[in-house]
């Protein structure tokens, strides 16, 4: 039974790493970046909720409500002006920018909040959980992650496959140059798509804040398990990186059920199994 | 639209040079397209045509020369704006949006659409066998079913000059031959057209003037009713001692002797 | 003390005549100035005080990662931000050595070869993905290695062990030996890098550096230069983890396997100039210029340094020997097989990343297509 617990355990914690997924392949897929400090600004929004709720007795809902849209905006300005200047070198560039972005926010952090673990409390939700049966217990507010996590995805494909700037999006995704000539401002477009990546990346960061303990070098971790996530499943593929994301869970918890030291190397020898047997990820088009 | 002859050029481009990394593509082009002209770019492979349209487009910086639309200058504008301003490329090698459907690829070029003739039900009437295919991806088309969306999405912008760059390209005579049949329904409809085309034979037919480049450099200009094929081919070639425009020597006339 | 002793010579008799004869291109001056270079470097222990050599054991360790991390990026277009993997199997080499009876400088060469021979089945997985996710690939190889090293308790687990068999060296041999084993690892490093370049090989990573279309066409060669490159990157990091493993005592999981070697290598590189092997020795010496002066300052160096790093990619990414050379034309290595008057955006690397975005005209990348493949 506690195998089962493990797995649903897992399942939980597989959509957590598909909301934090799914910003790393939407600005891959759209503008070709690999974004290495994409784990790093999640981890600066858990700090952002934390430096805002005691100064503002906010409640924990509004935390996510202000910072959301402030994420999404800073997306868009980054991406206009660094993240740009960079992809107008080469992508080379942009991995180079995006890694030193990596360490200096890290440190940054390091700096301002030390290196002690904090983590969001938001009352009483974190800790209610209903009990499936004896061994199971399910805790409301993972629950709730993975529901905002497969809102998100469901969303952000509703938003590229129904609205005119989704099929921009798509357009540009296609190929940058033509969809110039029919009169789109790429670069307008770029920032739209880092502005959706940076919103998601804010609630990855904030869910993850308050589920587990976090300090400044989390951001690295969490790029990880986004990146297993996405090449378990298959690069550009949304709902095989929810896929990915449920299986480097189910992997990880299943590896800390034999050893609590063996969660993280267990995601990590699957991620390089799935590679070693299946490059194209579990249901990859191609590979990157 | 009037004639050719009595309004100013709608497109006009000036003492034009681009280099391609440290090779000169085109060097110090002018040419002047009147309203509701067809005018056609020929020259062989490497010539500079495409250069020049998608420097036209907007896709290439130019390192000298200007480009004047209506007589507003638009060197400097990004490609969105050129099309706002009434300039549509449709690009060598389609380029549809593959992962699109006809349809979305068609509704991306209404994206920032001037008011005119083209809508949806004007673009169907030109090729009848589109709406049947609407919800096709893109990439599952023909070449020459793409050359036909592609000509659509330009046409839905409401382009003032439309160019083409090698509409023919890779297409089955008879496929090319439909295509250029729909080139009199725009010109109707004032649309004015700057080609690109390698089959000089095709472009007689179709252009009211004529522009040769070779090797970058103007080699002939002309009404095709006025150009002989001598004339066209040793422009076309630059095998000869005609005095082609060009300052240097070097190149045109190294081929020659 | 007497294998000490030897370890100078040994350094001049690889590196003096190897260098001299193929220093064709920049003559025999060059070769005879790096040959006195080194004798002069060789001669430090003798001249400077302790706490000076350990400072130059540091500078030899990370300008040894930096030359190789260049070889790997600035050279072979390959983005690895997990070379700390071979070093802290390099230094885990050491100590497995060394707890086996092996003399722990002696089991330096030996740990490099080891983490090269590992790195052959690494490259076969990592190879399988491009640009971005070959960089983010490698950074889970990296912790991975971490991982297994620390749930190992013979070896000290997390809390790392120390490295036996050197204690009984008298703490100025000490210094000396390490000191010289670390400038034999950085001139051998060097050296190979050069030798590397100015061989056909080299020729052909220039080649591919510079022109896309010869990279293209050049498909399976271009596979397996990258694939050497490589492993010839996890012996030198390799070695510089060893040295690291022998002159700290002692290894620890967190610390070898750190990302900081990453990021130092990385920055060290962006800023000094990649492509080039001028750009990492000025890129450590500055670093190190940094470090010394802000090292009261905690982390900031590393944030300084890092924000250099990204302004020198944006603004000059050849990098500041980059420029020096632009202005001045000197080139202290002679690698130059580049090719001119190709492409005009001819950027380290750039071409090979196959990760990037769809060129202007190529096919699209497998988002767009996705979703439409999920709709339907």
């Amino acid at each position: 039974m506690e195998w089962v617990n493990a797995i649903v355990q897992g399942i939980l914690t597989g959509g957590f790493y598909a909301l934090f997924a799914c910003g790393l392949s939407l600005m891959f897929g759209v503008m070709g970046i690999i974004n290495l400090a994409h784990g790093d600004l999640a981890i600066i929004a858990a700090y952002v909720a934390i430096a805002l709720i005691p100064t503002t007795h906010l409640p924990m809902v509004w935390a996510f409500v202000v910072i959301v849209p402030i994420f999404a905006v800073g997306g868009y300005v980054i991406q206009r002006t660094l993240l740009q200047a960079s992809l107008d070198r080469s992508p080379f560039t942009t991995l180079l920018v995006t890694f030193g972005l990596s360490v200096i926010i890290e440190n940054v952090l390091l700096e301002v909040f030390t290196a002690n673990g904090q983590s969001i409390t938001i009352g009483t939700l974190i800790t209610k959980s209903f009990a499936v049966n004896s061994t199971i217990t399910i805790s409301y507010f993972s629950l709730t992650v993975l529901g905002v996590a497969i809102v998100v995805l469901g969303g952000i494909q509703l938003f590229l496959s129904r609205t005119s700037t989704g099929r921009l999006i798509r357009a540009v995704a296609d190929d940058r140059e033509a969809a110039q000539l029919v009169g789109a401002n790429y670069r307008h477009v770029f920032g739209i798509a880092a502005a959706i990546a940076f919103a998601t990346v804010a609630l990855a960061g904030l869910s993850y804040g308050t589920l587990t303990e976090f300090v400044p070098t989390s951001g690295v971790t969490t790029l990880l398990f986004a990146f297993e996530s996405v090449v378990i499943g298959g690069i550009g593929n949304v709902w095989g990186t929810l896929v990915g994301g449920v299986v480097l869970g189910v992997s990880q918890q299943i590896g800390a059920q034999i050893n609590p030291a063996y969660q993280i190397l267990a995601g990590n020898l699957v991620f390089l199994a799935v590679l070693a047997i299946r490059p194209r990820g579990l249901f990859g088009m191609r590979t990157a | 639209m009037s004639g050719p002859e009595v309004a100013g050029p709608l497109l006009e481009v000036r003492e034009l040079t681009v280099y391609h990394g440290q090779l000169r593509a085109l060097d110090a082009i002018d040419l002047a397209v009147a309203p509701g002209e067809t005018y056609a770019i020929i020259g062989a492979n490497g010539a500079g045509k495409s250069t020049l349209l998608r420097t036209i487009a907007g896709l290439h910086h130019p390192r000298a020369g200007h480009i004047v639309l209506d007589g507003r200058d638009i060197t400097r504008e990004p490609p969105d704006r050129r099309l706002a301003g009434g300039i549509a490329l449709v690009p060598e090698g389609r380029r549809l949006f593959p992962s699109l459907t006809v349809e979305e690829n068609l509704l991306v070029g209404m994206h920032k659409a001037r008011t005119g003739p083209f809508d949806m039900q004007r673009v169907f009437d030109l090729f009848p066998w589109i709406p049947g295919r609407r919800k096709q991806r893109a990439s599952q088309l023909s070449g020459g079913e793409q050359q036909a969306v592609a000509i659509c999405r330009a046409l839905l912008a409401n382009p003032r000059v439309l160019l083409l760059d090698e509409l023919s390209l890779g297409l089955a005579p008879i496929v090319v031959r439909r295509i250029y049949e729909v080139l009199p329904a725009l010109v109707a409809e004032g649309v004015t057209v700057l080609l690109v085309e390698q089959d000089v034979a095709q472009a007689r037919q179709v252009a009211t003037r004529v522009h040769c480049l070779l090797e970058g450099r103007t080699s002939l200009t002309g009404r095709p009713d006025e150009l002989t094929a001598e004339q066209i081919e040793e422009a076309y070639f630059g095998v000869s001692s005609v005095s082609s425009r060009s300052s240097s020597p070097s190149s045109a006339a190294g081929t020659g002797g | 003390m007497t294998t000490l002793a030897r370890a100078p010579t040994a350094t001049a008799t690889v590196s003096g005549p190897w260098r001299v004869r193929r220093a064709g291109g920049s003559g025999p001056v060059m070769g005879a100035a790096a040959l006195v270079a080194v004798v002069l470097l060789a001669m430090m222990p003798v001249l400077v005080s302790e706490a000076d050599t350990t400072l130059l054991v540091n500078f030899f360790v990370l300008l040894t990662m930096a030359v190789m991390w260049n070889l790997l990026a600035g050279y072979a277009g390959m983005v690895s931000i997990g070379q700390q993997a071979f070093v802290g199997l390099g230094g885990y080499g050491v100590l497995v050595l060394a707890l086996n009876g092996f003399n722990p400088v002696a089991a330096i060469p030996v740990a490099a070869v080891i983490c090269a021979v590992i790195a052959l089945p690494v490259s076969v997985l990592l190879f399988r993905l491009g640009g971005g996710y070959f960089a983010i690939a490698t950074w889970v190889v990296a912790d991975t290695a971490q991982l297994v090293i620390s749930s190992i308790t013979s070896l000290g687990g997390g809390t790392g062990h120390p490295v036996p068999g050197l204690s009984s060296m008298s703490p100025h041999t000490f210094a000396e030996t390490t000191y010289w084993a670390a400038l034999a690892v950085v001139v051998i490093s060097l050296g190979l890098a050069y030798g590397l370049l100015r061989s056909p090989l080299g020729l052909l990573m220039a080649a591919v550096r510079d022109d896309e279309v010869s990279a293209r066409s050049a498909g399976a060669r271009v596979k397996a230069t990258r694939r050497i490159v490589y492993v010839v990157a996890a012996l030198g990091c390799g070695a510089a983890g060893a040295i690291l493993a022998v002159s700290q005592l002692q290894v620890q999981p967190s610390s070898i396997f750190g990302i900081q070697w990453a990021a130092e290598m990385i920055f060290v590189s962006m800023i000094g100039g990649m492509g080039t092997l001028e750009g990492p020795i000025l890129g450590t010496i500055i670093f190190f210029v940094l470090q010394q002066n802000l090292a009261q300052q905690g982390a900031w160096y590393l944030i300084i340094f890092g924000g250099v790093a990204v302004v020198v990619a944006i603004w000059t990414p050849r990098g500041l020997w980059g420029a020096v050379r632009q202005r001045t034309g000197i080139e202290l290595f002679p690698v130059g097989y580049r090719l001119q008057g190709g492409a005009p955006r001819s950027e380290p690397g750039a071409q090979l990343l196959e990760g990037e975005p769809p060129p202007p005209n190529g096919p699209a990348t497998g988002l767009g297509m996705l979703w439409h493949r999920l709709r339907s």
